[in-house]
């Protein structure tokens, strides 16, 4: 029925009686801007109350506030820094290195602990019994134990290592000592640069060719296989470029001087620490993801997949894992989150992230305020960004439904 | 794959008038110990080769171990207190454990600074806490009851650990310490939270309160968004600037609020999760029976909502039973920081790994418990679906 | 539902009434401790040999002796402290907040402290300094010969910025290793993961003797690069509170000089020295000038001991010298004004 034929149809005529403007305490909308004026009020209240407070005890204590202190030299020493660092610089650069350090560890744990996961969740599924329950005690042992204790723990076994001179030497040139492990590591040269470049754009090439190819299977039907192009484009590319560069080649060995070993690349035992009690602690939460999400798929899909001809590669990367993924991303945003809250517990063991730096700079300046407010944000920003990723990419996998 | 022969002699027969074949058990090698052996261990060559890399691993390492904790360790050593001879100890670092700093240290690691004398009331605390989960976990008791057994549980425990009435010195909040400490923080966090989170996840929901539902999503977000060490920080160092002169807030109250509103934004999430799997049939019907908000809300919502949420709930109260070991930060002596400071003294320095199993033991065996209760549990509600 | 909250709210009560919200009247501390009939002092929450519990949960060390001191003056009762324990971190917070009354915690006295953070040292129980500690296998006789060592070091402390300062003046390089726990730093040390370990001296000379047979492998490098007097810290604004806790600390050293201990003090009631009697109470009327009982230094000495005593019941198992803290007569620095 068309709308003004309902207007005209007087069985519709009767209008919802029209209240005036009376202030009732029946009226819904009356009612919710009321409550909300009382809990805004009410919040705002404590608020005023904590933050007049707050500026008197400052006062009365003499406690300095802002941010100055911030281009101030901060004196303090800092282990391993990803910039340069002397503790000639500031407060700001010292901050810095300690946002670092945070991103490097959870950066890099966030991959390992998925790689680790991943396979513990699948070997929790595995035939062979043994190692079905070895996986199942080791994600019941690290879930149940407090990650501080566990980080203790590692820490102490690392120290328990050789000291340089009686260095463990289990391949090449790489090192195992209580100082760290030492690698060789190339002499870092603008080539390489431009080899690394290279291997990105190689990278991005691939994808976008990848995404024409597909559009034209979609129109002709016609597959062309990708791999000899990725190849080519990933690991050629830069190869190519690097040659052209001249290939300079020179390679740091490790070797031992004085106290320790120079040259060479590091990581340091309270970084190596910190790694394995995150990897091996979140990884024992994305093993029980991945495998409630690989046992989520129904048997079914599998075998209409393999009725469609496709081969088991296909049936997993084109049926089963879309499907599982659906179920593994979201949990999964929340353990990344995790592992980036979780690394505040270097300071237990040395490794200088933010919370340390920070926490010393309070010590030192007594702006006990300002500091926490940076460690606040730091993390927020990184937690929100965190989720802001992964909800982007939740959506794009998620079930498009009608 | 050959049919097996019973199958075989079976269909040869089918012409002929059927006569049951002999009952034939299937061969030895694939039924009983030595099937399930060959079905589970040794099924593929892959599957053999892990199976003796990691068995041989595993033989080793178990044996490793059980000489430095059993066979090599020290037990005991002569002295106590400060005149202690810890030789023996030393002697035998890196091949043998020294349990006799459990021996020494096992009350100081239980009950921290509690004054000697006393410690049976932790003691009989820590054994109504235990009480408490346990019937708590127990559906029978999942009735109104349940909550007056809680509080007259938390009140003999305030009753028991401070004291100051009945005859039993008073015994100030400074003085508590270890394992009862990791309790109270965990279960008050989470007893006091619940009722917050679930006005946060209402509040989270409430469409028409645009005001209040972003007032709830950026407490939700904040807290989530910055890791527990902060608030703790935050608790210890920034509260007393909050406070008006001369006004104090203990510190292990400072904590405990810290991680009721830490506790809070989780559970919240956790509430919310429930809320939006209740089918939208609920809110309707209850909407059409006439019933006010916070009726519909109250009688109809909540306990089906809440129901769904136990198993994660159970969860969130692992994470926070070992979260409150990171008030060591502030100095309290909660479990592991007594176990910590146990080895301060100059005669154990240096035996952490010790300490440190032991509390782990301790950890595991309440936090695997709770875990195999929340596993149990959702299997146990999820078995309508799996019909 | 409804019940749970009522569960919840009454809960809240409950905790919140009996827990404490401690409102202290805007009054002096020497009359708010005196009121509340405890002393509430700020220790450190281990450190051997200063506040540490011991296997019973009972505190030993130097300063925690200093606040049994404390109470046993103001209340004749050495048991009437409440300790709080304090970590690096909150320890001036809770000081500046009234959390605390006095906080004896190995705290070192700097200008900045006292002009910037508004408190005060009464004094200095312990004057310490910060060294290094080396293997003797290392062959390093100097701190000078330290270019390129790794150093173990404690964050948030003076001590980190000494280092740093030494090595700039030096113009030496090092890596640090900053742990936040003595007990991991130690370990550290030990297992090579560093060369150098810094601390304050007499932090390093325990470490040293809990070693045992070991300890000859360690070296206590002669410089000492920087000075660390230890004290009780205040408030400022108070100052009867102020004189009450640094006289207690001068009374255990004149009781040291004069010879009275907690064995004989009941003895030298009766002595005729008239230093002695003014210092027991005897004759002077010195304690009611403090807003004390005359017996004041007598309950100190009787209960806690004389600082000799406290020395050689805390520090003297760390197995520390007693070096610059002994008395000024014995060629330290320990010097108690006149009692009178």
């Amino acid at each position: 029925m068309p709308n003004d034929a309902i207007a005209a149809d007087p069985r519709y005529a009767r209008r919802p009686p029209t209240r005036g403007m009376t202030l009732s305490w029946r009226d819904p909308t009356v009612r919710n801007i009321v409550w909300q004026v009382l809990i805004l009020g009410a919040v705002a209240f404590v608020v005023w109350w904590l933050v007049s407070n707050t500026m008197r005890n400052l006062e009365v204590r003499r406690i300095a506030t802002g941010f100055g202190f911030l281009g101030r030299e901060a004196g303090l020493p800092i282990g391993e820094a990803m910039v340069e660092y002397s503790p000639a610089d500031t407060y700001a650069r010292a901050l810095l290195v300690g946002v670092l350090n945070t991103l490097r560890v959870a950066v890099i744990g966030a991959v390992l602990a998925t790689i680790l996961g991943t396979i513990v969740g699948i070997a929790r599924l595995s035939r062979n019994w043994l190692v079905s329950r070895l996986a199942a005690v080791y994600v019941e042992v690290l879930r149940d134990l407090p990650l501080l204790l566990q980080l203790l723990f590692w820490y102490g076994l690392m120290q328990a290592l050789p000291g340089p001179r009686q260095s463990l030497n289990p391949f090449g040139n790489v090192f195992l000592s209580n100082r760290g492990i030492k690698f060789p590591w190339i002499v870092w040269e603008p080539a390489h640069t431009a080899a690394l470049l290279a291997f990105v754009a190689g990278i991005a090439a691939t994808w976008a060719l990848a995404r024409l190819f597909r559009a034209r299977q979609f129109a002709t039907g016609q597959r062309t296989p990708i791999w000899p192009y990725a190849l080519g484009l990933i690991a050629g590319l830069p190869i190519a470029v690097w040659l052209l560069m001249g290939a300079p080649w020179t390679v740091d060995v490790p070797a031992l001087r004085g106290f320790n070993f120079s040259g060479g690349g590091t990581v340091s035992p309270e970084f190596a620490a910190l790694l394995l009690g995150l990897v091996l602690y979140t990884a024992a939460f994305i093993a029980e993801i991945v495998r409630a999400g690989i046992q989520a798929i129904h048997n079914g899909q599998w075998e209409a997949a393999g009725a469609l001809g496709l081969s088991r590669g296909d049936q997993l990367r084109l049926i089963i894992l879309p499907q599982a993924l659906r179920v593994i991303v979201p949990p999964m945003t929340s353990q990344y989150l995790n592992i980036t809250k979780n690394s505040s517990l270097a300071v237990a063991i040395g490794y200088q992230d933010i919370v340390s730096i920070a926490n010393t700079t309070i010590n030192q300046t007594g702006q006990a305020i300002e500091g926490i407010a940076i460690i606040m944000m730091v993390y927020l920003t990184i937690s929100l960004s965190i989720s802001a990723f992964m909800n982007w990419y939740n959506a794009r996998i998620a079930l498009k439904e009608r | 794959m050959t049919p097996p022969p019973a199958e075989a002699a079976t269909m040869g027969q089918a012409s002929a008038a059927f006569v049951p074949a002999e009952e034939r058990r299937p061969p030895s090698l694939s039924v009983g110990p030595i099937g399930w052996i060959r079905a589970n261990l040794f099924n593929s060559w892959a599957s053999t080769a892990v199976t003796l890399v990691l068995g041989y691993l595993i033989i080793r390492w178990t044996l490793g171990f059980l000489d430095w904790a059993v066979f090599n360790a020290v037990w005991s050593v002569p002295g106590t207190g400060q005149a202690v001879n810890t030789t023996a100890c030393r002697e035998m670092k890196g091949i043998g454990a020294c349990w006799a700093l459990i021996g020494e240290k096992y009350r100081f690691i239980l009950f921290g600074l509690y004054p000697f004398d006393e410690q049976w009331r932790p003691a009989v605390c820590i054994a109504i806490f235990v009480g408490l989960y346990v019937v708590s976990a127990m559906r029978r008791f999942w009735r109104r009851e349940l909550l007056f057994i809680w509080i007259a549980a938390l009140t003999v425990i305030g009753i028991l650990m401070w004291g100051g009435v009945f005859g039993l010195p008073y015994v100030e909040q400074e003085r508590w310490g270890g394992l009862i400490i990791t309790l109270i923080l965990s279960t008050f966090g989470i007893a006091l939270a619940f009722p917050l989170a679930i006005f946060v996840a209402l509040g989270r929901r409430a469409h028409n309160l645009p005001a209040v539902k972003a007032l709830c999503v950026v407490y939700i977000e904040l807290i989530r968004g910055v890791p527990l060490i902060s608030l703790l920080f935050m608790a210890s160092v920034m509260f007393p600037l909050f406070l008006p002169e001369g006004m104090n807030i203990d510190k292990l109250l400072r904590a405990q609020i810290a991680i009721i509103l830490f506790a809070a934004a989780y559970l919240a999430e956790v509430i919310r999760g429930g809320l939006q799997a209740l089918p939208r049939g609920q809110y309707e019907a209850a909407e059409a029976l006439g019933l006010s908000y916070w009726q519909k809300t109250g009688l109809i919502i909540l306990p089906q909502a809440l129901r769904m949420v136990i198993p994660p709930l159970v969860n969130t109260f692992i994470g926070m039973f070992k979260d409150t070991s990171l008030v060591l930060i502030i100095g309290i002596f909660d479990l592991l920081n007594a176990a910590k400071t146990s080895i301060i003294e100059p005669a154990w320095q240096g035996f952490g790994t010790e300490a440190y199993l032991a509390v782990a033991a301790i950890y595991f065996v309440f936090c695997f418990a709770m875990s195999k209760y929340s596993a149990g549990l959702e299997t146990e509600f999820n078995r309508h679906r799996n019909r | 539902m409804r019940n749970a909250m009522r569960a919840g709210v009454f809960a809240a009560a409950f905790t919140l009434g009996t827990a404490g919200l401690a409102v202290a009247q805007q009054q002096s501390t020497f009359d708010a401790v005196k009121a509340r009939g405890t002393v509430n002092c700020g220790v450190s929450t281990g450190v051997a040999g200063f506040s540490n519990p011991d296997s019973q949960g009972v505190w030993r060390g130097l300063d925690v002796d200093g606040c049994r001191a404390v109470a046993a003056a103001l209340f004749g009762d050495a048991s009437k402290v409440r300790f709080v324990g304090t970590t690096t971190q909150n320890r001036f917070p809770a000081l500046q907040s009234g959390e605390v009354d006095v906080l004896v915690r190995t705290t070192t006295w700097t200008l900045a402290r006292e002009a910037s953070l508004g408190f005060l040292f009464t004094g200095v129980n312990f004057y310490d300094g910060q060294a290094f500690m080396v293997k003797r296998s290392l062959g390093v006789n100097s701190a000078k010969e330290l270019d390129g060592a790794t150093v173990c070091v404690q964050p948030g402390t003076t001590t980190e910025l000494n280092l740093s300062d030494y090595f700039r003046t030096n113009r030496m390089s090092f890596r640090p290793v900053v742990i936040e726990s003595v007990e991991e730093i130690r370990n550290a040390f030990i297992s090579g993961r560093c060369d150098v370990y810094t601390n304050d001296s007499s932090s390093l000379a325990s470490f040293r003797s809990t070693q045992g047979a070991n300890a000859e492998q360690y070296v206590l490098l002669p410089e000492i690069i920087s000075k660390e007097p230890l004290g009780p810290v205040v408030r400022k604004g108070d100052a009867k509170w102020f004189d009450l806790v640094r006289w207690v600390g001068f009374a255990q050293l004149a009781a040291e000089e004069l010879g009275v201990t907690s064995a004989n003090v009941d003895e030298m009631l009766k002595s005729q020295n008239p230093e002695i009697q003014r210092l027991l109470g005897v004759t002077g009327g010195l304690g009611e000038m403090l807003g004390l009982d005359n017996r004041w230094a007598y309950n100190v000495i009787k209960q806690v001991g004389n600082f000799e005593e406290m020395w050689e019941r805390s520090i003297t198992p760390m197995g520390v010298p007693r070096g610059i803290n002994n008395l000024w007569t014995k060629g330290g620095l320990m010097y108690a004004p006149p009692v009178r």
